[in-house]
């Protein structure tokens, strides 16, 4: 199972360095220009999408974030095998067609995101929500991971 | 014949906040245009559109989930959103409507009425 580096996404530039923000506008306008945009976003011309993921780890749980906005909940698969969570679907384009394009940078089509767990789960007890474009999943620890308290008799 | 939805390049960088420029489509057709733009963890009430000047501002405010536990892995981002664009000639800014689904704005900008594409019947 392949981990798939995450593509940061663009930012504002920094205040403090406006002469650098402005060589990233042009180089922006460049991939702007009508051959590029045919590709989507410039950063995403050859890794597709990558989604921001977040993983916490609490005594009981370990819990990932991701962000998934503009997602039917149908279009995501959630799959744990071999200690790997992984995060795939598909977002699919919702053209009605008689529609021109005029900015492409959302990214449009399937994803994969995999990322090793730090510790055994509980398959079986993982749940899901999403909300607001945000997936969280939820993985209980496995019994016998679990931190326990050992009184003194 | 009509140039897109231009983005207005500077807009608010003056403001001391950071904010993140989040992905965003544009569409055409002969009714309007469509924007859409993503926003993860920005509810309704944390969404904040106007139209200025004739630049239109759409800046998402994220009320995250909060988890329990220590952060592990670390990719997201926590700043806000803020995208600007400079509105075409063709929109007719009072009939602008927005819906949030997901953490995904969709603008409908629709064109006014003169500039519509028009059969005339002959009678």
């Amino acid at each position: 199972m392949d981990l798939i580096r995450y593509q940061a996404p663009d930012l504002v530039p920094w205040p403090a360095l406006g002469r650098w923000s402005n060589l990233r506008d042009e180089l922006n306008s460049f991939f702007e220009m009508p051959f590029w945009s045919s590709f989507g976003r410039p950063g995403q011309l050859f890794t597709g999408w990558s989604p921001a993921l977040d993983l916490y780890q609490s005594n009981d749980n370990v819990v990932a974030v991701v962000e998934l906005p503009g997602m039917r909940k149908e279009d995501i698969d959630i799959s744990l095998h071999d200690g790997t969570l992984t995060i795939s679907g598909e977002r699919k384009r919702d053209s009605t067609g008689g529609e021109k394009a005029e900015r492409t940078e959302r990214y449009v089509g399937a994803f994969r995101r995999s990322i090793a767990l730090p510790t055994r789960v509980d398959a079986s007890k993982v749940s899901a929500t999403y909300r607001d474009g945000i997936l969280t999943v939820t993985l209980p620890k496995a019994e016998e991971v679990k931190p326990k308290q050992i009184q003194v008799s | 014949m009509n140039t897109l939805t231009r983005e207005t390049r500077d807009g608010g960088r003056a403001q001391g906040e950071q904010l993140i420029t989040p992905p965003a489509s544009v569409t055409e057709s002969a009714e309007g245009y469509t924007l859409e733009i993503e926003m993860p963890g920005v509810k309704k009430d944390g969404l904040d559109i106007s139209v200025e000047n004739n630049d239109l501002t759409i800046i998402g405010r994220r009320s995250l989930p909060t988890v329990e536990g220590t952060l592990i892995h670390h990719e997201s981002r926590p700043e806000n959103f803020r995208r600007t664009f400079e509105l075409d000639p063709s929109i007719d800014a009072d009939k602008i409507s927005a819906k949030i689904e997901q953490g995904l704005v969709t603008l409908t900008l629709p064109k006014a009425e003169h500039v519509k594409p028009r059969k005339i019947t002959v009678s």
